[in-house]
């Protein structure tokens, strides 16, 4: 067995933790622009360049819209870009999303998820990243600031990986994650050099009738993102299709291979199970609040509840076979959103998730949480609760309120 | 769709082009076509400068002009500045 890479704690918040794995990932260009709670990332990365810590160019763009588009430009060089966003600067970048994945540009992304406007907040949920979730872009969600710090890492060899060639976000709940201060162990900065290693583009054929890497290059120029019209977007649009369902392979090697250096792992890398294996009653959520939810399905086990969650880690691409293998035994399943869909008939995780068990050999029940929007505290008191109602399923079989909102004054 | 056309899995991504611009055919969909009337054209090649895909080509050796149909839209901006009013525009075939 490989010896674990010696490491180092430091204190550290979410936020920190992901400027501290991005410093460590040898990034070529910042492009990005503050805005709360994602600006720690950039105060600190800024900070790395005035301090010459790092060799990497900041570019102090004038809106998040530039900073993406100042990333995605970067990237179609072949340079490793980084930037950073939350809630309504990530919702001004949107169209640039659009254009970053279709370029094929794997430029990496941490967003300190935030509610939307309006009323203005500026506290945490799942709004801002799940209205770009058809957006192309690669999601992952952390659930503490260790794994903000580990993601980040990973998103550049998932990214890169020839067979995705995809941008991807990290998602680290805001001021939960953001601006807590954690623990966090940090591999030395040669060892994270080397997991990563350096760019690999696929070959090409260009106009000149050249074979060469995927990247604009002066002495090989070549034309990336072009007009294509009915006859050939399509076909565009499934290569990125196709690249999502590479990723799910990708995700998890990258989270084993992470695992043999670093000692942690978190499931395998698109969902974790946690205390599944015989529960009749499950919850599934994606990042912070796992946590939270771990402690509560350990003192609902404690008083005898056959209890059990399951972590979305990866949310783009949807992890579809894992979902429905960890959730074959479930008898009543609560999803959680951090989000609404308004007039949707429910959250978006329980769009998908209730979606992919039509295919499940035995449907269990399911019930939609709409939780925590806005940074509403959701305690472990709450949290339990969820795990009444499944049961009280299980006894009355039949789910009276499908779509229910956990801590609103109702 | 015509048969050269190639699969998703045959095209490289984020739309690299294979061939020079020059080899893309663009005029297939047009509706009006410029016919020229030599009689009345002076050959003072306004339109090949106005042409805004650079369709009207001028030969030196003929000493006139051709319309390169392939890349023709049929916008019709050559009929319009002609001064002897040579070029009128004329439903495009199929």
């Amino acid at each position: 067995m490989q010896s674990l890479a010696k490491q180092k704690m430091m204190a550290l918040s979410g936020d920190e933790a992901a400027a501290y794995a991005a410093k460590q990932s040898d990034v070529d260009v910042v492009a990005a622009y503050p805005i709360t709670p994602q600006t720690i990332i950039v105060e600190k990365f800024s900070e790395y360049v005035a301090n010459g810590e790092v060799e990497t160019e900041f570019v102090c763009v004038e809106s998040e819209h530039s900073a993406m588009a100042a990333s995605l430009s970067a990237s179609a060089t072949g340079a490793r870009a980084f930037t950073a966003t939350a809630s309504a600067g990530l919702a001004l970048m949107s169209e640039m999303l659009f254009v970053t994945s279709g370029c094929r540009a794997p430029v990496v992304m941490a967003v300190a998820n935030r509610a939307l406007s309006a009323p203005i907040n500026i506290h945490g949920d799942h709004s801002d990243s799940m209205a770009q979730r058809d957006s192309g872009w690669i999601q992952l969600y952390a659930e503490n600031a260790q794994e903000a710090y580990d993601t980040i890492i990973q998103a550049f060899r998932i990214a890169e990986n020839t067979n995705v060639l995809l941008p991807v976000m990290v998602g680290l709940d805001g001021f939960t994650l953001s601006h807590t201060l954690e623990n966090v162990l940090t591999l030395l900065d040669a060892d994270v050099k080397d997991f990563i290693g350096t760019r690999q583009f696929p070959k090409v054929l260009t106009h000149e009738g050249k074979t060469v890497p995927f990247r604009l290059d002066p002495a090989n120029p070549m034309t990336v993102g072009p007009l294509a019209l009915q006859n050939y977007y399509f076909e565009f649009k499934r290569q990125q299709e196709e690249a999502m369902k590479n990723a799910l392979a990708v995700i998890q090697k990258v989270n084993t291979e992470y695992a043999k250096i670093s000692g942690r792992n978190y499931g395998d890398g698109l969902v974790e199970a946690y205390r599944l294996e015989d529960a009749e009653v499950a919850a599934i959520c994606l990042g912070s609040t796992a946590g939270t939810m771990k402690t509560v399905v350990d003192a609902l086990r404690q008083d005898g509840v056959k209890a059990g969650l399951l972590r979305l880690r990866t949310f783009r691409p949807l992890p579809v076979e894992q979902i429905l293998s960890a959730l074959a035994n479930v008898k009543a399943v609560a999803v959680m959103d951090r989000c609404m869909s308004f007039g949707g008939n429910g959250g978006p995780v329980f769009h998908e998730v209730r979606h992919l068990l039509y295919d499940a050999d035995v449907r269990p029940y399911i019930v939609n949480y709409i939780y925590g929007l806005g940074g509403r505290d959701t305690s472990p008191t709450k949290l339990r609760s969820i795990y009444d109602y499944l049961q009280r399923v299980l006894q009355n079989k039949r789910v009276e309120t499908p779509i229910q909102y956990l801590g609103l004054r109702e | 769709m015509t048969k050269q056309e190639k699969t998703w899995k045959e095209i490289a991504p984020a739309g690299v082009c294979s061939k020079s611009s020059t080899e893309f055919l663009t005029g297939d969909w047009k509706t009006y076509m410029p016919i020229r009337d030599l009689n009345k054209c002076t050959r003072c090649l306004l339109c090949v400068l106005f042409c805004p895909d650079a369709a009207i080509n001028w030969y030196p050796e003929k000493g006139d002009i051709a319309f390169d149909y392939r890349f023709c839209k049929g916008c019709g901006i050559c009929a319009n500045q002609c001064p002897t009013n040579a070029i009128t525009m004329k439903l495009a075939q199929g």
